[in-house]
């Protein structure tokens, strides 16, 4: 089927009718679509309803010295033609606003502040429009990061003000603050309940502690060390990051990855997807202080890691990407190791569930606690194991990478959205992941590891991905004709996730929020960057 | 109802076997924890208790500061212990590269802990920024904002190299 479709049928449906509506296809699975900027709220509203997708991400560029404007763009997803569609747009660079989209995609709403505390650029009518990172106590007005000509040795002094959370009124409602600095082996994160009684009525989450600048770091790097760089935006999901930074410059590089080495590639992934996945659960336990499958989910997870240093000389896979390959060699030892490995770990996934799953105590503490309903996560646009606990049944595995089509595994989704659903979850991906692994290690054949070349290198931009433990990881990348990067613009799926935690609280009681937050589990330092 | 007591009389009573294959704690691991227990229990009568703040790290390194209370590595049998409280703690330590929004937060904890203390710091970030040294939001390591008394090196360190930085420390430190 031809994606025009997608055009012809907005036009119709929606009786929209774009002036300058450019239609471009750069790549096999992305298309650009131009539009005037008057034009670009509308045609994202249209896309947003069309295709039952959310903001996937949106982001500007600064291109102010070449064409004297900022790009705009905004991407979305269809599953159906596996494509990713970006409305684009241009702003003016001395009337720098557009018309917000967040008051009718709400899940526009956190990339609208991003853009504005980021460029400067004002999301015309948007209800919030405070910072999310740089913190209003620590950062002075006016000064702009991710533009071009920003300095960081000059940086404006101009008032700092203070961040305001929401306030919640009415008789009896008393504040809870938690954090920055938690009393477990926690990242930074601020947390405010409002309380009433026991239940939580409100929750603010008030993130961006762990904020190190990345995306302006990765400007003028090399494409070598931007591959390392991106295995440290999120520690636990190393590889994911590495493997959604490489796509990118291998599709702008036009590189063909071997199918060998894109297999090896998704066992590593699903290797890393294990020990997080096992890690949680044992989190969970812990968090209703039912320690002993806790420890047993450590072991766990430590022969994980022990596995990877074995396979790739890193516990946490980093140093193991590289554009057009990976770093590890791959022989008939190495499969052994892995295959007796993956029939252990099913023993003691059996054994764990056994452990949690049979105990009522335990069972009722999960159960129908910190619901976060399918409405709810769609609005948000909250995907991943989060979503899918939530009904929500979109995995980039199954919907877009091709080599996945090798493979049989089930994508599994549940109804409830409440913290036992996100553990079952995790406990039946854990399972599907060793499927997965065999499968692939059938089809893998022996290689030494090689330093691949890199082809003649050209400018272009791409979106890379990959479907990460926590779910979607995008980068989007455009490079210069040196190899220099010009804009890195990462999505972590914390970032779109984290809000969903704040949906789940309201109704439950304080003590239920670390195990909340635990079936969640998001990165702060992937959501910070 | 039975079945319930069945279950918590089974969990009490019943220790399991792990199929996971003894992932064998090195010889050299075990030296080091022994001689590191022998130096808390002189120095800090068996207890050593650690404060950990995150000042922007990317959550590997404090992976492997909880893969070091694990049951394999156990820490905790050293006589090293991780404590919620400042106010509990001799040592500080301390993982990423400092993050303006982090400064003050940092700076709060350790003012918070009683004399004498100690501040370690953990992984590459720390020490100087690491990857993020040359950013505009950090300040390029602890050292810019504390005085740091022993320093462990890697992206992330791992369990023993966390055991074999303290008992440096703790050889240095009277
Ligand atoms: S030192 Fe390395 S592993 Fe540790 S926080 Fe920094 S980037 Fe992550």
């Amino acid at each position: 089927m031809n994606y025009i479709k997608i055009f012809d049928d907005i036009e119709e449906k929606y009786n929209l009718k774009p002036l300058s509506l450019r239609i471009e296809e750069k790549e096999p699975d992305e298309i650009y679509a131009r539009v005037g900027a008057g034009d670009f709220k509308p045609m994202c509203l249209a896309m947003h309803k069309y295709l039952h997708s959310p903001v996937m991400s949106f982001f500007a560029v600064d291109e102010r010295k070449e064409k004297g404007v900022f790009g705009l763009l905004c991407a979305f997803q269809s599953i159906e033609f596996k494509k990713w569609v970006f409305i684009t747009t241009e702003v003016p660079k001395d009337n720098a606003e557009f018309e917000s989209l967040s008051k009718d995609i709400y899940s526009a709403a956190l990339f609208e502040r991003e853009i504005y505390e980021m460029f400067g650029i004002v999301p015309k009518n948007s209800p919030d429009t405070r910072r999310l990172k740089l913190h209003e106590e620590v950062w002075p007005q006016g000064n702009f990061p991710l533009r071009k000509d920003f300095d960081s040795k000059k940086i404006k002094d101009s008032p700092k003000s203070e961040h305001k959370l929401k306030e919640v009124e009415g008789d009896g409602v008393f504040e809870v603050a938690v954090g920055p600095v938690h009393a477990g082996l926690i990242a930074p994160g601020h947390f405010r309940f409002s309380v009433a009684g026991e239940p939580v009525i409100n929750l603010e989450i008030h993130l961006g502690f762990t904020h190190r600048g990345v995306e302006k770091i990765f400007e003028n790097l090399s494409l070598n060390e931007a591959v390392s760089l991106s295995e440290c935006v999120s520690g636990d999901s190393a590889f994911a990051h590495s493997w959604a930074f490489c796509n990118s410059i291998e599709k702008i590089l036009k590189i063909n990855v071997p199918e060998n080495i894109q297999y090896v590639r998704a066992v590593l992934l699903e290797l890393e997807r294990m020990y997080n996945h096992v890690n949680d659960i044992g989190g969970i336990a812990v968090d209703v202080g039912f320690s002993f499958p806790s420890a047993f989910a450590s072991l766990m997870k430590e022969s994980i890691l022990d596995l990877n240093e074995k396979l790739t000389e890193s516990r946490y896979l980093k140093n193991v990407n590289a554009i057009g390959g990976v770093l590890c060699d791959f022989n008939d030892d190495k499969k052994q190791v892995l295959i007796q490995n993956l029939e252990m770990l099913q023993k003691d996934l059996n054994e764990l569930k056994k452990m949690i799953l049979s105990n009522v105590s335990f069972m009722d503490r999960a159960d129908s606690t910190g619901i976060l309903r399918k409405n709810i996560a769609e609005d948000l646009g909250v995907l991943g194991p989060a979503g899918r606990a939530s009904g929500i049944d979109k995995d980039l595995r199954k919907d877009f990478h091709g080599i996945y089509d090798k493979v049989k595994f089930n994508s599994i989704h549940c109804l409830s959205g409440d913290v036992s659903a996100r553990l079952k979850i995790r406990f039946d991906e854990f399972e599907e992941s060793i499927k997965i692994v065999k499968q692939f290690l059938d089809m893998i054949k022996p290689f030494e590891s090689k330093k691949e070349q890199l082809p003649k290198i050209k400018e272009g931009y791409a979106l890379g991905c990959a479907e990460g433990w926590r779910g979607p990881v995008l980068y989007w990348v455009k490079i210069d004709a040196e190899g220099h990067i010009v804009r890195c613009k990462i999505v972590d799926p914390s970032f779109r996730n984290w809000e969903g935690l704040a949906f789940a609280m309201p109704g439950n009681i304080v003590p239920d929020f670390p195990l909340c937050n635990k079936s969640f589990d998001f990165s702060y330092s992937g959501n910070d960057l | 109802m039975i079945e319930i007591f069945k279950n918590s009389i089974r969990k009490a009573l019943q220790t399991r076997p792990l199929s996971i294959k003894e992932i064998p704690v090195s010889k050299e691991y075990e030296m080091l924890g022994a001689e590191l227990k022998k130096a808390i229990k002189k120095r800090f009568s068996r207890s050593f208790h650690i404060r950990e703040v995150d000042t922007g790290s990317c959550g590997a390194c404090e992976s492997e500061i909880i893969a070091a209370t694990n049951p394999i590595y156990d820490i905790q049998r050293f006589g090293v212990d991780f404590v919620a409280s400042p106010r509990h703690a001799d040592a500080l330590l301390v993982t990423g590269p400092v993050s303006k929004n982090m400064e003050l937060a940092l700076k709060r904890t350790y003012d918070a802990m009683p004399g004498p203390k100690l501040v370690i710091t953990l992984g590459d970030c720390a020490l100087d920024g690491g990857k993020f040294k040359n950013s505009y939001y950090t300040l390029s390591g602890v050292k810019n904002v504390l005085p740091v008394s022993a320093h462990i090196h890697g992206c992330p360190p791992k369990p023993i190299d966390i055991v074999k930085a303290i008992l440096i420390l703790l050889g240095k430190t009277k």
